[in-house]
């Protein structure tokens, strides 16, 4: 027996709040269920029992004394294990971070979220150093799909996605460099928003390619996921690209329906290159939406070739040392692609740079005459666990180079998007990425919300055990 | 001058670009990161092949 799945976080906060639960309560629920699913699933890296269950005292003795309390007060949560959690190392899903001291405190997104109320609980596993699409990992082991134990969760935020799906917390934290929260959230069947590139601060987690990456919050429901972007915004002096605007909530317009937003599918390079459930996935959404329009982000393969460029000389500067020094440590996977993207010209980089500033021009255009773009998520549901090719289109590609070729070219210029499940039949599930234009993340959540209310976007938690 | 380069040969590529960078390599893992390297030369041919136009800077500090 797997017990009852954790409810979704904005049931927890009403049931505290109206003082039918206490935060011990929830906390205890979540750890017991941690520690008798996450065997199966290994999403978990870290669990803090004791910090978590402190935390749940106070804010049950806060309650107690009749203290106003924050949005997410007693929810518990977890987050990929790249993001700092005082007294662990960061480890950031190498061996070599392990060597590394403990954190000395909180990351910004942790703290945020803990001043709205909520309980961390625990860290989550990862691709190595997040250069991952895959959600395996040679030191921790592989997180395993709550919905088919033997199939990929997807990476690299791997863990975060099958915490969710298992019905371990109600929310999670991940990073996207080039699709890391859309990809897991895809494969595990939950919602997962990228929020604008400098809209959410990074500071307190460990990076890989700076001008790429990106927190955001997973979820099971599109209240929630709202919940935890509202808690998460704000200006941060400790991350340089974090934005200095002020925060724009999202959540109290999150019932404000579609009416008189002009939605889009993604033609051209969106609509080829992928299994047939994958197209079909956007379809159905595009339907419910009454989107019929197809607009075509112009060079979108080459977008995702710059952003590949990029990606790999970027995080081979940042590891170039370790690269040197401890070349066995690293996982063959990820240091055979840094070794290379450490010997690309510059030229090359410079190049990708540049092109870089005309597609975001280019596309940016596009948003004059749309509020939402849709595109798949990914080519394809999620594959075996081990899995090293597919075939789409006919064409034998490798998995870990191709799982995120919708999601890059749209995180190359900082899009924001919401990646909301659907589920065509019994099988697994697919997403699909809601995109707005730069600070409209409360448009691609009305529209997740539409959905999820129409019953077209829906997250359940697996069936284990 | 020869009117067009030799073909790239990833493999005396990364030998040579090794010590530069202060690497040393086991000759096992040669084969994927000349795979690699193949995959990311293609990459760059495919961004170098879209005419930029001079004026287009690249951001230094890249904003949404």
């Amino acid at each position: 027996m797997s017990g009852p799945a954790i409810p979704d976080a904005t049931t927890i906060a009403a049931a505290i709040a109206e003082r039918r639960s206490s935060a011990r309560e929830i906390v205890a629920g979540t750890l017991d269920r941690i520690a008798r699913i996450d065997g199966w699933v290994g999403s978990f890296t870290d669990v803090l029992p004791e910090r978590a269950l402190a935390r749940a005292d106070a804010i049950d003795a806060a309650i107690g004394r009749g203290e106003a309390m924050g949005p997410l007060a007693g929810v518990p949560f977890a987050v990929k294990n790249l993001i700092d959690v005082a007294g662990l190392p960061t480890r950031a899903g190498s061996k070599i971070n392990r060597d590394r001291p403990p954190a000395v405190r909180d990351g910004t997104v942790v703290r945020r979220l803990e001043a709205a109320g909520a309980i961390l609980v625990g860290a989550l596993n990862m691709g190595e150093y997040a250069y991952d699409f895959t959600g395996e990992n040679v030191h921790d082991g592989d997180a395993h799909n709550p919905h088919a134990l033997d199939h990929m969760t997807g990476g690299s935020s791997g863990g975060s996605g099958a915490a969710l799906a298992a019905g371990l917390v109600p929310l999670t934290l991940g990073s996207d460099t080039n699709g890391s929260i859309r990809v897991p959230a895809a494969f595990c069947g939950c919602f997962g928003m990228k929020p604008t590139y400098g809209r959410i601060s990074r500071a307190g987690s460990f990076p890989f390619v700076g001008s790429l990456d990106h927190l955001g919050p997973m979820a099971r429901s599109v209240a929630d996921l709202a919940l935890a972007y509202d808690a998460l915004q704000g200006p941060d002096p400790e991350d340089p690209v974090a934005t200095t605007r002020a925060p724009e909530p999202a959540a109290a317009s999150l019932e404000a329906g579609i009416d008189g937003l002009r939605i889009a599918v993604a033609g051209g390079y969106f609509a080829r290159g992928g299994d047939p459930e994958a197209f079909a996935a956007v379809a159905r959404v595009a339907e419910a939406l009454g989107a019929s329009r197809t607009v075509e982000l112009p060079e979108a393969h080459r977008a995702r070739a710059a952003a590949y460029l990029i990606t790999a000389a970027e995080g081979a500067t940042l590891h170039l040392d370790r690269l040197r020094t401890r070349p066995q440590d690293f996982d063959p996977a990820v240091r055979d692609r840094l070794i290379a993207g450490a010997m690309i010209p510059a030229p090359f980089v410079e190049r990708a740079q540049r092109f870089r500033r005309w597609y975001r021009d280019a596309v940016l255009t596009l948003f004059d005459g749309v509020d939402v773009i849709l595109a798949p998520a990914t080519p394809c549901r999620a594959p075996k666990g081990g899995q090293t090719h597919f075939v789409i289109d006919g064409v034998t590609l490798p998995v870990r180079a191709n799982i995120g070729l919708f999601t890059q070219p749209i995180s190359f210029i900082g899009l924001p998007v919401v990646a909301v499940p659907v589920r065509l039949d019994a099988g697994l599930p697919l997403g699909v990425q809601v995109i707005a234009a730069p600070w409209r993340e409360d448009l691609a959540l009305r529209v997740a919300r539409q959905l999820e209310r129409d019953g077209i976007c829906t997250a359940p938690v697996a069936e284990l055990g | 001058m020869p009117e067009t380069p030799p073909p790239f040969d990833p493999d005396a590529y990364a030998a040579l670009a090794a010590p530069l960078l202060g690497l040393a390599l086991d000759p096992a893992w040669l084969p994927p990161i000349t795979a690699n390297l193949r995959v990311l030369a293609a990459a760059a041919d495919l961004v170098a092949d879209f005419p930029l136009p001079d004026a287009v800077e690249a951001a230094p500090r890249f904003e949404a």
